[in-house]
């Protein structure tokens, strides 16, 4: 008796290898970044309703994306930060961007409500220096006449963990400051001269909540679900804009995305007149030998592109503008992948 | 010989288990190799000596040094062991000693219970509900009562933010508790009742029998109870990595961010994306990994040692 369901257990168990088999061959397999988790989650589930392919996304992070597409251990990396050119031709690979994110600035002050604060990318420079101390300064006051500013002590929050949010953040003010670029530079942890780290979006976002007159920053998404005051920032244009869909696209659509280079950019300081200048697209690294597999993802990311946006903006990520969609569309049919 | 002439299903159970235990020794080879291997090109780079002294954690420049960590390690541990060990001491005495009988049993529930908690709920509840009373409430307390002594209050200088390291050392020794005091209950139990009684008869008071006899008779058990406790707050990660800011500077004050060599990990290891980052933080678990060995080999050679004096 013991015996007979024994072998009935193996046997379904084999079963469901097999079965587990077959369902293999149409498993696309991806790793890496995990800002845009969610999304490619999302876009996932609905891919596998409507054609039956599945695809599983290992949210392990972006060095671990960039790792594992070099040792050729999955179909596609995803990595917040785009690679450069030479170690794409180095190590063989092609690169596209697939949804845009953002950095958002978020304060903690008396009376001041989401929007209201004006700040330019010198200023903030300066408080995540440590130079400008109080709400009170007169370079803050110059920016928002009207504002009444308390004199108050300003507590900067930034990330603790490694993550492509500081890395955004970080380029962003050694694009604007020379004296951020010298003193700390840019990357996915830096040495910060002042402030408090939270761990995660989450962690930065509590303490903010927390402290009164603080200022951190975190991911544009984190920031409109849970409601934070955000801040207007000057652009490049010298306009103040508001972190919201349009402001993010626009800045997509005026960075120079070049096929040429693997769509190489930092859309940091984006030249557009309402573009928010702390924006930055995450991306898929194929292996360029890997044909068959390219094949098979970039079908994946072509039907995204088609219909997924408005999953994406319900998620609060910012789908690509179609003009940019159109080049990565071009640069696929260029390696005969499309 | 005995071994060859037992039955095939005797023989094959033997190897299962040999080969299970052998496994284990295996693995931990295999993991020292890895993290050795790992870690040569940061080894390489920044030497041995040099590495440990060197307080530089700097991602963009590429330098980095383990002092900051290796503090932070140290002194939440201690920290940890100094809140723990008299609670948990504390709490083993009431259980066996002075606590009526249908206290005993939910109690000791109430503590096997907290050992049981994942230590990532310590860290979101650290994170989320200790850190602001502490800012709030704890801190500014002690500033304005301990923080005012000469030398001591040098220890709570600082703006109170909640995220630290005594705040960190507070979850840790929470955590630690239950490790120590089941132990310390363990081995006082251990005593024999007569023995007990005898001092009783001779008219001891309760305070006089656990001092003069139930701790002699446990002070191994005990000191082992504490040894696990030091293991597990040396590696623990989850715990400490939400509340203590993975600040790689040197801590002026009780009321400062640190680091320790697993909060770094935690924080940084997924997005360490140059090779000689990677290979640092390797570097800094192959330490982890010594540390912990070292630890555990001393408190054994010194157990054994005092295992065999006790013997005599």
């Amino acid at each position: 008796m013991v015996k007979r369901a024994t072998i009935g257990i193996f046997s379904v168990l084999f079963l469901l290898l097999m079965v587990l088999g077959v369902f293999a061959a149409e498993t696309i397999n991806g790793a890496g970044a995990t800002f845009p988790y969610p999304v490619y989650a999302a876009w996932a589930w609905q891919y596998k309703k409507e054609t039956g392919i599945r695809l599983n996304y290992q949210s392990i992070g972006s060095g671990g994306g960039v790792r594992q597409i070099i040792n050729r251990t999955v179909d596609f990396g995803a990595s917040d930060a785009p690679v450069k050119p030479e170690d794409l031709e180095k190590h063989k690979l092609y690169q596209f961007p697939a949804v845009i994110g953002g950095v958002v600035p978020v304060v903690n002050i008396k009376g001041v409500k989401p929007g209201q604060l004006r700040l330019d990318g010198i200023t903030m420079c300066d408080i995540f220096l440590g130079k400008i101390t109080s709400w009170s300064d007169k370079r803050i006051k110059d920016l928002n006449p009207g504002l009444k500013l308390p004199d108050k002590k300003i507590t900067v929050v930034r990330r603790s963990d490694g993550s492509g949010t500081t890395a955004i953040f970080t380029t962003y003010l050694s694009e604007v400051c020379p004296e951020w670029k010298n003193k700390v530079g840019a990357g996915k942890a830096v040495r910060w001269p002042t402030g408090i780290g939270g761990k995660g979006n989450e962690g930065v976002a509590n303490y903010v909540k927390r402290k009164k007159y603080s200022i951190g920053y975190v991911e544009f998404a984190y920031a409109k679900q849970n409601r934070l005051t955000y801040i207007k920032l000057k652009n490049r244009a010298g306009r103040f804009v508001e972190p919201n869909f349009s402001s993010f696209q626009a800045a997509a659509a005026s960075g120079d995305f070049d096929p040429e280079k693997h769509f190489y950019l930092w859309l940091t300081n984006a030249p557009g007149d309402n573009a928010w200048p702390i924006s930055g697209a995450t991306f898929i690294l194929l292996a360029s030998e890997q044909k068959e597999s390219n094949i098979k993802t970039v079908r994946f990311f072509d039907w995204a592109f088609s219909n997924g946006d408005e999953i994406a903006k319900k998620l609060v990520y910012v789908p690509l503008p179609e003009s940019l969609k159109e080049k990565i569309r071009g640069y696929w049919k260029q390696r005969g992948i499309y | 010989m005995k071994f060859f002439r037992r039955n095939p299903i005797d023989l094959l159970f033997s190897a299962i288990t040999g080969i299970a235990s052998v496994s284990v020794v295996v693995l931990i080879i295999g993991i020292f190799i890895a993290l050795i291997r790992e870690s040569l090109p940061a080894i390489d780079r920044f030497g041995v000596i040099n590495f440990i002294l060197t307080v530089d954690w700097d991602p963009v420049a590429e330098v980095f040094g383990a002092l900051s960590t290796l503090l932070g390690t140290a002194i939440t541990t201690a920290l940890s062991l100094a809140f723990a060990i008299p609670i948990a001491i504390g709490i083993a005495i009431f259980v066996t000693e002075i606590s009526p009988n249908f206290l005993k049993g939910p109690i000791g529930t109430a503590i096997e219970l907290l050992a049981a908690i994942p230590s990532i709920i310590y860290g979101m509840w650290g994170l989320f509900t200790l850190a602001p009373i502490m800012e709030e409430y704890i801190e500014p307390f002690l500033q304005s009562t301990i923080g005012k002594l000469p030398l001591i209050g040098l220890l709570f200088q600082g703006t109170p933010m909640g995220i630290d390291l005594l705040t960190a050392s507070l979850i840790l020794s929470i955590m630690i508790i239950p490790f120590t005091a089941s132990v310390a209950r363990d081995s006082f139990k251990l005593t024999p009742p007569i023995v007990k009684e005898s001092a009783y008869a001779v008219g001891a008071t309760k305070w006089e029998v656990v001092k003069d006899v139930v701790l002699p008779y446990s002070k191994l058990g005990v000191f082992g109870g504490v040894v696990l406790s030091l293991g597990r707050a040396i590696g623990e990660t989850m715990a400490v990595a939400f509340v203590l800011g993975n600040n790689h500077e040197i801590p002026r004050s009780l009321f400062d961010a640190a680091a320790t060599i697993t909060v770094s990990l935690a924080n940084e290891f997924t997005e360490a994306d140059t090779d000689i980052y990677l290979s640092s933080l390797y570097y800094l678990a192959l330490i982890l990994f010594v540390l912990s060995f070292i630890t555990l080999a001393t408190a054994k050679f010194f157990l054994l040692k005092a295992e065999k004096r006790y013997h005599r």
